[in-house]
């Protein structure tokens, strides 16, 4: 476990908070440090870290799109970030899954580390990586195939050619996804016949089959209407208990409605990050207030 | 609007007072522009039929010749010396051979080289250098390739002037061709399905295998029929690299020497008889038949690969 990284996070965390009781000696176990500050700061029982981050910053070509970014994302919770277009959030969800090393320009230093292994060391194949940190995509993008097809990729992909084996997961997923009753007579159907929010859905499902422990979510319902919207936000809250799930948003309410968490970017800087609740309530700096006021972004 | 083009506008309306509707062209300037709107159109409608009258006349003036001399026998006899007895069975079955073993050779490497272009190669000035030299070999003289084809398979490779050798040498012609329309229909692929393949743990050749190929397969076959369909018609490579005017067997193995159609007609087309005159017009009739064939399957496939992708 990287000690520091425990340490830059647990800095932050404590820099924002509002009582001067939170600043924990040193000397502290500094895992403890961090499960601390959070859990008194959201006021709810905390797991582990999930993932962290240390001094990160990224680049694409000679743009610098991630200043020195330090944050902790706790595990079994929902994570927000918020900002601007262009202000780096996606890029930075985009780094945990290493979805931005298909970007020629692409370049980046600092640690990034999920259950404490550095996903960024040369040892590590992105391919692995991508099995265990799922990704939903802000334009639901199923393959041109069955929906059944579209949930057995991520198994087939692997190897896994059993029939058996496969109409479990794709039931089990697809019920994980709330989809099943909508689909289940007609798993042969083309996916690119459902409507936006059960491709969606359906998205998710096939994310669900591969068995990640995280989900990132890119603007997940900003192709959908608000019905569609609602049944994917009722779905986050219900699978936060078994996955760890960030994910990006242009909607605030949406924010404040299903995360725990929410991070604050700006121009590549993570201005703020706290429990939802304090962020909406009572932001402390003011860049943070006039955006999730409305007043600029 | 400043008051000087309003003053200027009103003078031209006033030049031709003949309606009070505001929005009749009155303006000697609207009216130009309207004329050379419409003459425009006649213009488009000549240059169209110019090209469509020029091949129709063609067309009528080769099946009023030829339709009839067209029949089972002609399809499935031997050239011979007397007019009436020939057939074009060693031409359509040549030709047969050389799209086949063209399409073989041609159609993996073109593929993959288009794959290579598009998902693997960096985009730097070395790779950019080659495509562009790609895009230009689609330009070279066909005769040139026949001339490459008769040093480096004819005689370094000791192939012979066999369907081999030649059906090497329209693969290198057509290559370009397959090249550019693989990377086409690659580069159409929505980025989204690779992200999604992405994702979920795939790797690059599974992407490629699973979702990139599969959607971009029309715009492959489409571009490779296409290509066939030139590679059919073409005569100076294969004269120069040896195919023969008077073949009497059908060739049975890529080892055989060969004709194929352009040839046959172009054989009977110089002969002074009447007769063999016929006989061409018919065997163009099969050959522009095999053409239109082609490129209608080539028509097809890309509608139906228009419609899924939408």
């Amino acid at each position: 476990m990287a000690k520091e990284t425990y340490m830059m996070a647990s800095e932050f965390v404590l820099n924002k908070s509002r009582s001067s009781e939170l600043i924990i000696p040193n000397t502290k176990l500094e895992t403890d440090v961090v499960a601390q500050s959070i859990k008194i700061e959201s006021g709810r029982q905390l797991a582990d870290i999930k993932i962290s981050s240390k001094n990160l910053n990224v680049y694409y070509g000679d743009n610098h799109v991630l200043k020195n970014i330090n944050m902790s994302i706790a595990s079994n919770s929902i994570t927000a970030f918020i900002g601007p277009s262009g202000c780096g959030k996606s890029t930075y969800l985009r780094v945990f899954n290493r979805m931005n090393d298909l970007i020629d320009s692409f370049n980046m230093n600092g640690k990034v580390e999920v259950d404490g292994f550095d996903i960024y060391d040369k040892s590590v194949e992105t391919d692995e990586l991508r099995k265990k940190i799922g990704m939903v995509f802000q334009k639901p993008n199923p393959f041109p195939k069955s929906i059944y097809e579209n949930v057995a990729y991520g198994l087939k992909i692997q190897g896994i050619k059993k029939k058996s084996v496969l109409d479990d997961a794709v039931e089990k997923s697809l019920k994980q996804a709330a989809l099943w009753e909508e689909v289940k007579s007609d798993l042969k159907k083309s996916a690119l016949a459902l409507s936006g929010g059960q491709q969606q859905r359906l998205c998710i499902a096939r994310t669900l089959a591969v068995e990640p422990s995280v989900i990132l979510m890119d603007e997940p319902t900003s192709a959908l209407d608000p019905i569609a919207s609602a049944k994917i936000e009722d779905l986050m809250t219900e699978l936060k208990d078994q996955y760890t799930i960030i994910v990006v948003t242009h909607n605030m309410q949406q924010a404040s409605r299903v995360s725990d968490y929410t991070a604050f970017f700006y121009m590549g800087d993570l201005i703020e990050f706290s429990d939802t609740k304090s962020m909406f309530l009572n932001p402390k700096k003011e860049r943070t207030q006039n955006y999730i006021t409305g007043r600029f972004g | 609007m400043s008051s000087q083009v309003i003053e200027i506008l009103q003078e031209k309306r006033l030049r031709s007072q003949k309606s009070d509707n505001p929005f009749v062209a009155r303006s000697h300037y609207a009216r130009l522009n309207k004329f050379r709107d419409n003459s425009f159109k006649i213009v488009g409608i000549i240059s169209t039929l110019f090209g469509l009258a020029v091949l129709g006349y063609f067309l009528i003036d080769i099946f009023i010749d030829g339709v009839s001399r067209i029949n089972w026998d002609f399809l499935t006899s031997l050239p011979s010396r007397k007019a009436e007895k020939a057939g074009i069975l060693p031409a359509w079955t040549g030709s047969a051979w050389i799209l086949g073993l063209t399409t073989l050779i041609a159609l993996p490497l073109g593929v993959a080289a288009g794959i290579y272009f598009e998902e693997y190669a960096k985009k730097n000035r070395f790779n950019h250098l080659l495509e562009v030299n790609i895009a230009n070999l689609a330009g070279v003289p066909s005769i040139i390739y026949g001339i490459l084809g008769l040093e480096v398979f004819v005689r370094i490779m000791g192939f012979g002037e066999t369907l081999l050798s030649g059906a090497f040498t329209l693969a290198l012609l057509i290559l370009p061709i397959i090249i550019v329309a693989t990377r086409e229909a690659i580069k159409a692929v929505p980025n989204t399905l690779r992200e999604a393949s992405y994702g979920l743990g795939a790797s690059k050749w599974q992407t490629i295998k699973w979702q990139v190929l599969p959607a971009a397969s029309g715009g492959i076959l489409t571009g490779t029929i296409l290509a066939l369909s030139r590679a059919v018609g073409e005569t100076a490579p294969l004269i120069v690299i040896g195919a023969l005017a008077y073949v009497p067997f059908v060739p049975s193995s890529p080892m055989d020497s060969f004709t194929v159609l352009p040839m046959q007609i172009f054989n009977w087309t110089s002969r002074p008889q009447a007769a063999f005159l016929v006989n061409a017009a018919a065997a163009i009739i099969i050959l522009l038949v095999i053409t239109f064939i082609l490129n209608g399957i080539a028509i097809y496939l890309r509608n139906k690969w228009q419609k899924k992708l939408i």
